[in-house]
Formats: structure tokens, C-alpha cells, sequence
């Protein structure tokens, strides 16, 4: 079945390929790119610098920028390239399994509150709406203090707050996916209320959740590194990107770039996060 | 022929362009306008009427654009014009009444300032002139008290009331040439009809020419003086109405002719289904609904229905918008409970069965939509969409839901190759029958039709209903066909209600309600069908066969 369909569809597709990559706008072209780099830092990190990410070269140490250390060394002489390297896994990690808490469970919640209606509904949002009125980094804050320190606690802590969010945007979605004809009909054809919400209204409510994924994931990466920067996240001497930037704060006068080079990788890859997030959304129907 | 023509369109070709190729929709149309003259552009969707008479109004969208050919206007080639010269002639020699009166007028501004407005770009003169003008041609097109309808806004009119405002607009700098596109279109008959007259009565007292759009070759016979056919952005025909319906040319205009429901013959009555017992028994149905703004306060809209349909026979329900029928039909597919009255589908009570029972019981009546846009998922397959309902019932093994959703598709007319497209990659007909086989798939007793062919063209339509009177012979299929449109309902039905406000005000076979209707409502709606009292084909057309194999 799945030749017939590759068939089917390759010949539609075929010609435009390359002209449609030729027409993707060059800033998301970029963004992707950025993106790329940096899952691969994550994943194979040794592959990317020589360098270790946790120890340090004696004598190496506040190095500016050069040929050997690209980004220069820290006060224990650690390249600061490598740490950030490193340290991707780290951020990255946290940032998936926030955005992963907070898409299953804001989705389910507000799958269930648009589909259900009347009072489940009412109860739902109200408590969406309590969440949504405390500031969000209070809200992770207080959550840590709960669960304990730690890159996981971290990123649970940063993913409960986005839940609120995506259970705003889940009910809209669901609720305008429901008023339409096909779910009636899928109702009419004796479809019971699990199996629609399941077959139809689910899958044609995700486009622009999917997209407020990618944008949380940036937002998330910021707040993971935020919570390291204020000393909640990872404890020392992990190369998260917010400890990185936590850290190069005592030398802010002597050796800019151990908090301008995380700062800036953490800037462009939100940014990127946020460019694809929006080209995402535009191909919602 | 002295005469210059008012417009005159030669060889115009024109182009759409979408993404990197430009793909040509009109293709060298050639045909003029004279002073005074109604000449209908009739054809189907993608004919290219719509984009031949938004040429010569040089509106034509942002990524079209006139290829070669001429569009002059008195004798003046107007096609290389810039919007901006365009601008001093669009309203004072050539106007616009658009189709969709409910988007074509701005929301948040009183009717009598956009009337105004027209009358403003023109520098016709000072405030108080314009003031006397808008109140005069608000009277002249009917609506009154007109300095009470200059104040409101479109919200409170209309769809047919919009249109007046829209036909004043075109008509308030006496223009010579005025470009209806599809101006009735999102109308119910009798408003239609009214519409209709007003324009043509407008036309009459000023000389006006009118290029009209429309896909129905009806209002186009009952309208025109002269019909230019487009099929795929070529003309097929042209000529004079009389001499073209008479004895149309080419195969084209003698099928459109042959599709037009208002020209068919009504459906010969069946002998032996009077034997037969009754599928649907509808008692006493009332539907409130409750006002906003008050417990006690309720909106009857549908007060004591009752029909009786027998099996194997097809029963429709008849009314304008607002009529209620769509509320009735509701009710008796069980999405929504009645106030009052029973429903008996097989000897079930319908309005007693809720939950689980309800929904075993939704096997046996199945709905089509009137919109094939939006009942069918579109993330879903074809296959998919057509095997759904099997799932919600007993299981059957994978192969064997196969098979069934494959002999479904068969019969009503698609071929393998669309298993496994989506819904978006066909047209508008192949949606209609998707959603037919979709409705059939579980063996229901009784479809509930909702307008199923309305929104569909002509020849679409002949082919919708004729797989559906074949479905009914060969599967017993007992119909419930809701419908504006009496001249379809005359071809398909057996018996029929007649709805207005919520009411039946007429009811029996379909020979008796045509024939000698008991109420002023009904004989209303009979003569506002249009193109009644044309010739009856003589020949019948050969059609080749609506059915693949």
C-alpha cells in the first residue's frame, strides 16, 4: 500500500522539489541551520571539538579568543567552545522534555476540556487560567522547590508551565474542530465520542499546536538556562548553557566572552526556534 | 449593423499565475455587448465567466492578467488602462453587482454612507444632492421606508435586501453596462425571482446593457437576449436565446440544456410502491429553541411537521432559508431531540433511543451534507474516510473492509486510483459521491439527503441524481431529499412538504402539490422556477455514460 502511495505522490512532488527548496525564505533556511548544528553538537559533541568540557588545561587559563581555543578558555582554562559543546546535551535535553510535558499534557487537558464541554471544561480552564495568572518563572521556581534541584526537575518545572499555554490553544483548536461538518458526520456514522475525538479531531487541531511546540522550545531553552543561571538547574561543573553564563559573570570585566559566546549561542538558537515556529504555523490550513 | 457596440471583447486571452508557471483559463473569447442588450455568460465552474467579466471591469486578481485580445468600451480599447484611469469610468459607465451580497458590503458603515460613497468619487454633487439622490434610489430598488434603511447597517438586511443595496450602488450613476456576476445565486427562489425582475426593470427604464454571469441556464433563457456558452475559457456557442434553445449548435449547450433541472420533466410516478409500508412515519414534530435573554422566551422552528414516507421511495422537504427543514431533518437523524412529537424510523421511536442504542441505531439513517468541502476529513484518505463507519460497528477483518470500501467506491461511480487520495485533490461532484459511499457503506434503510446537489453545477447535479435514483433502485433506498430548489425536487421525488416559517403548508405526491398546490406559498414558489414555458427539447441529447465500470 505504501508503494502505491509513494507513487501516487512522487510524481506530484518530483518536479518541484528543487525549486521549492530554492524558494524556502534564506532566515528559515538559517534557522534550520542553526538548529542542525546544534542537535549535532548534542548528539556526537566529540565529533565538533578536542577539547574536553569539564576539565581544564593548567595554564590555560582566561585565554581571549584564538586559533587554538576559538572561543578562548575559562578561569579553570576550560576551552569554552567545547564547554558549549558540551553543554548542548544538556540544554537540549531540558528543553525536550519540558516542551514534551507540556504538549502531551496541556494537549490532553485541552483536548478534553474543548471536546467535553459544561462543567469538565469550566474546571479545567479555570485552573489553566490560575497557572497562566502566576508569573512563570515564580510558578518554576516554586515547582523546584517541590521536586529538588537537577537538569530533570528543572525541566519538568519549565514544561508544567507550559502546560497552561498549550491547553489554551488546544481547546480553541479543538473547539473550532468540533463545529465542523466531518466531525458531525463521523458522530452520524456511529463513531463513538473517544474514537472521533481520536480519528478527527485531534489530528486536524495539531497544526498549530505543533508550531507552539517549536516555539516553546526556544522559550524553554531560555528558561532552563535562566533557572541555571539563578543556581537551580545542574549543579557545577556541567556545561549548561545558563551556568556557562552564570559562571562567566565574575569576569564580566576581564573576559567578555565567557558570557557572550553561550548568551549568544542561546540567542540564536531561540531565535531560529522562533522562525521556524512561525513558518510551521503558516502552513496550518 | 451601424450600431457600435457597447462592448466589444475580441480574442481576449487571459492568464493565471501560480507559483512559477502561468497557466492560461481563457482562451481567445470574442463577443460584444450592445446598447441596452442582456447577454448571459453561462458555463460551469472553470468555465472562465467570472474571470472574462472581471476582465472587462479590469478587476481581474492580483496574479491574473490579459494575455493578448482587446476589451473596448464604446469603441475605446480599455485593456492596457491603469487602475487608476480605470477608476473614472468604473461606477459611471460600467458598475459591478457582485455574487456574494452577505461579503460585499463593509460591515461597520451604514448602507446610506456606502451608497453615498459611489456618488462622492464622482463628484456628483454637494451633501445635500447626494443625500436626495441615496433616498431616491433606495425607494427605487425597494426598500422602504429608505431614510430608516439608509441608517442601518448590513447586518440587519437581507441577503436579499444586501442585494438591493448592491444593485442600487451599480445603478446609481446610470452606467451604461452593468456586470452582474452570479447576482442571485446566494438567494432562495422567490427572492431571486424579485431580484431578477428589479433588474431587469431598472434596465428597462434607463437602457442599461447587462453582461450577465450565471451558471444557471435557466435564469440565463428567462433573462437574456443573447447567451455566450464558455466551456473551459472557450466559447462553445452564441447566438440568440430563442434560436440557441431551440436548436443548439454544439454538444455542450445541448447537455447543460439537458442538465438544467428547471427545464426537466418531472419524475414519472412508479407503479407498485403504493404497497409498500412506510419507512418514515413523522407525527407532530416541534422544535423550540430557546431565545437568549429569558427562560420562558422560545423560537418555534418547526411547528407540528408530519410526513409519512414509504420504503424504497423518495420524499422531499421543501423551504426557503429560515423555513426550518434543516431543523427537522436534525431531529430526524437523531443529532438533536425534538420538543414535541415521535419519529418513527422502521417502527423505532427515534426521539426515545439515546446512548449506545442511539448510536447502533444511526446504522440505519445515514445523512449527506451539503457541503462537500467540509464533511469530509481532510487529513484523511479516501479509503479511509469511506471505511470509517464499518469500524464503528461489529468488527470484519481488514481484507474484507477492504473490499467493501472498494465495491462502495465502484458503485457510485470512482475508480480504484482515488483509495488513497485526499479529499482536497477532487472536485466538488467526487466529493459528493465520496460522501454518498461514505453514507451507504453500513447499508442504512434511510438517507437523508441536506441539500446534497445544491451547492454542485448543473451537469454535476444531473449526474449526482442520477446515481442516486440508480443507488435507489437497486439497493431499496428509501430518500429524504431536503431542498431549496423545487425543480430538482420535481425530478427526484415521489412525494414532498412543503415548508415556510416553520410550518407545512403543503404535502402529498408530487403530481397534486405541483399541479393544483393548496397554498399561495407553494404556487409562489412554482412560478419563481426559472426558465419555465422554454421549448422542451425535442431531441434528446446522447450523453455518454455517467458510470466507469
Amino acid at each position: 500500500m505504501s508503494a502505491e502511495t509513494a507513487s501516487g505522490t512522487s510524481a506530484d512532488l518530483r518536479p518541484g522539489w528543487v525549486t521549492r527548496l530554492k524558494r524556502v525564505p534564506v532566515t528559515l533556511l538559517l534557522a534550520w541551520t542553526i538548529v542542525f548544528i546544534v542537535l549535532a553538537w548534542a548528539a556526537l559533541p566529540s565529533l565538533f571539538t578536542g577539547y574536553s568540557g569539564t576539565e581544564g588545561v593548567p595554564g590555560e587559563q582566561l585565554r581571549p579568543p584564538s586559533a587554538e581555543h576559538v572561543l578562548g578558555t575559562d578561569g579553570l582554562g576550560r576551552d569554552v567552545y567545547a564547554r558549549i559543546v558540551y553543554g548542548a546535551r544538556h540544554s537540549l535535553s531540558g528543553a525536550f522534555v519540558a516542551v514534551t510535558v507540556g504538549l502531551i499534557l496541556g494537549t490532553l487537558l485541552g483536548l478534553i476540556a474543548g471536546a467535553r464541554g459544561g462543567w469538565t471544561d469550566v474546571v479545567i480552564m479555570r485552573v489553566v487560567d490560575s497557572m497562566l495568572a502566576v508569573p512563570s518563572l515564580l510558578l518554576s521556581l516554586s515547582i523546584i522547590v517541590l521536586l529538588g534541584f537537577g537538569t530533570i526537575n528543572v525541566a519538568i518545572a519549565v514544561g508544567a508551565v507550559a502546560i497552561a499555554r498549550f491547553a489554551r490553544l488546544a481547546r480553541s483548536e479543538v473547539m473550532r474542530v468540533r463545529r465542523s461538518e466531518y466531525v458531525e458526520a463521523a458522530f452520524g456514522s456511529g463513531g463513538t465520542f473517544w474514537a472521533v475525538l481520536y480519528r478527527h479531531v485531534l489530528p486536524n487541531s495539531l497544526t498549530s499546536v505543533i508550531a507552539l511546540a517549536a516555539l516553546q522550545f526556544g522559550s524553554a531553552i531560555l528558561a532552563i538556562s535562566t533557572l541555571g543561571f539563578l543556581g537551580y538547574g545542574a549543579p557545577p561543573p556541567t556545561p549548561e548553557w545558563g551556568l556557562l553564563i552564570a559562571e562567566g559573570r565574575n569576569y564580566l570585566s576581564r573576559a567578555w566572552w565567557l558570557t557572550a559566546a553561550p548568551g549568544l549561542v542561546v540567542v540564536l538558537v531561540v531565535l531560529s526556534a522562533d522562525r521556524i515556529s512561525k513558518a510551521l504555523g503558516r502552513t496550518a490550513p | 449593423m451601424t450600431v457600435t457596440p457597447l462592448l466589444q471583447v475580441n480574442d481576449l486571452a487571459i492568464a493565471y499565475k501560480t507559483g512559477d508557471h502561468e497557466q492560461r483559463v481563457v482562451h481567445g473569447v470574442s463577443f460584444s455587448v450592445a446598447p441596452g442588450e442582456v447577454v448571459a455568460l453561462v458555463g460551469e465552474s472553470g468555465s472562465g465567466k467570472t474571470t472574462t467579466a472581471q476582465a472587462t471591469l479590469g478587476l481581474l486578481a492580483g496574479n491574473g492578467r490579459v494575455e493578448s485580445g482587446t476589451i473596448q468600451l464604446n469603441g475605446t480599447d480599455i485593456t492596457r488602462w491603469s487602475q487608476k484611469r480605470l477608476d473614472s469610468i468604473r461606477g459611471a459607465v460600467v458598475s459591478l453587482i457582485p455574487q456574494d451580497p452577505g461579503s460585499s458590503l463593509n460591515p461597520v458603515r451604514t448602507i446610506g454612507s456606502q451608497l453615498a460613497e459611489v456618488l462622492q468619487i464622482h463628484k456628483r454633487g454637494d451633501r445635500k444632492a447626494i443625500q436626495t439622490r441615496v433616498t431616491e434610489l433606495l425607494e427605487r430598488v425597494g426598500l422602504t421606508p429608505a431614510e430608516m434603511r439608509a441608517r442601518q447597517y448590513p447586518h440587519e438586511l437581507s441577503g436579499g435586501m444586501k442585494q438591493r443595496v448592491l444593485i442600487a450602488i451599480a445603478v446609481a450613476l446610470n452606467p451604461a453596462l452593468i456586470v452582474a456576476d452570479e447576482p442571485t445565486s446566494a438567494l432562495d427562489v422567490t427572492v431571486q425571482r424579485r431580484i431578477l425582475d428589479l433588474i431587469d426593470e431598472l434596465r428597462r427604464e434607463s437602457g442599461t446593457a447587462v453582461l450577465l454571469v450565471t451558471h444557471d441556464l435557466g435564469v440565463a433563457a428567462d433573462r437574456a437576449d443573447r447567451l455566450v456558452v464558455l466551456q473551459n475559457g472557450r466559447i462553445q456557442e452564441q447566438g440568440p436565446v430563442k434560436d440557441m434553445l431551440a436548436a443548439p449548435r454544439s454538444a455542450y449547450t445541448r447537455r447543460l440544456l439537458a442538465d438544467a433541472p428547471s427545464l426537466g420533466k418531472p419524475r414519472p410516478a412508479r407503479p407498485g410502491i403504493e404497497t409498500q409500508d412506510f419507512a418514515i412515519e413523522v407525527t407532530g414534530l416541534t422544535h423550540d429553541f430557546p431565545v437568549s435573554g429569558g427562560e420562558t422566551r422560545s423560537f418555534r422552528a418547526v411547528d407540528d411537521l408530519s410526513f409519512k414516507v414509504r420504503r424504497g421511495t423518495t420524499h422531499a422537504i421543501v423551504g426557503e432559508s429560515g423555513s426550518g427543514k434543516t431543523t427537522a431533518i436534525r431531529s430526524v437523524v437523531g443529532f438533536i431531540k425534538p420538543t414535541g412529537g415521535r419519529i418513527l424510523i422502521d417502527g423505532v421511536d427515534l426521539t426515545t433511543l439515546k446512548g449506545e442504542k442511539l448510536r447502533q441505531f444511526r446504522k440505519h439513517i445515514q445523512l449527506v451534507y451539503q457541503n462537500p468541502f467540509g464533511s469530509l476529513d481532510p487529513r484523511q484518505t479516501i479509503a479511509r474516510i469511506v471505511e470509517e463507519p464499518l469500524l464503528n460497528f461489529e468488527p470484519i477483518p481488514a481484507a474484507d473492509r477492504a473490499r467493501k470500501v472498494r465495491d462502495m467506491l465502484a458503485r457510485v461511480g470512482l475508480s480504484e486510483s482515488f483509495l488513497e487520495r485526499q479529499p482536497r485533490a477532487l472536485s466538488g461532484g467526487q466529493r459528493q459521491r465520496v460522501a454518498i459511499a461514505r453514507a451507504l457503506v453500513l447499508d442504512p434503510r434511510v438517507l437523508v439527503l441536506d441539500e446534497a446537489v445544491s451547492a454542485l453545477d448543473v451537469t454535476v447535479q444531473a449526474q449526482i441524481l442520477s446515481l442516486l435514483d440508480e443507488l435507489q433502485k437497486t439497493l431499496g433506498l428509501t430518500y429524504l431529499f431536503v431542498s431549496h430548489d423545487l425543480a430538482v425536487v420535481r425530478q427526484i421525488s415521489d412525494t414532498v412538504s412543503v415548508m415556510h416559517k416553520g410550518r407545512q403548508v403543503d404535502g402529498g405526491p408530487i403530481e397534486t402539490v405541483f399541479g393544483r398546490p393548496d397554498s399561495a406559498y407553494t404556487r409562489e414558489l412554482i412560478d419563481a422556477i426559472p426558465g419555465r414555458g422554454l421549448p422542451v427539447l425535442a431531441v434528446p441529447p446522447e450523453l455518454p455514460p455517467r458510470l466507469s465500470p
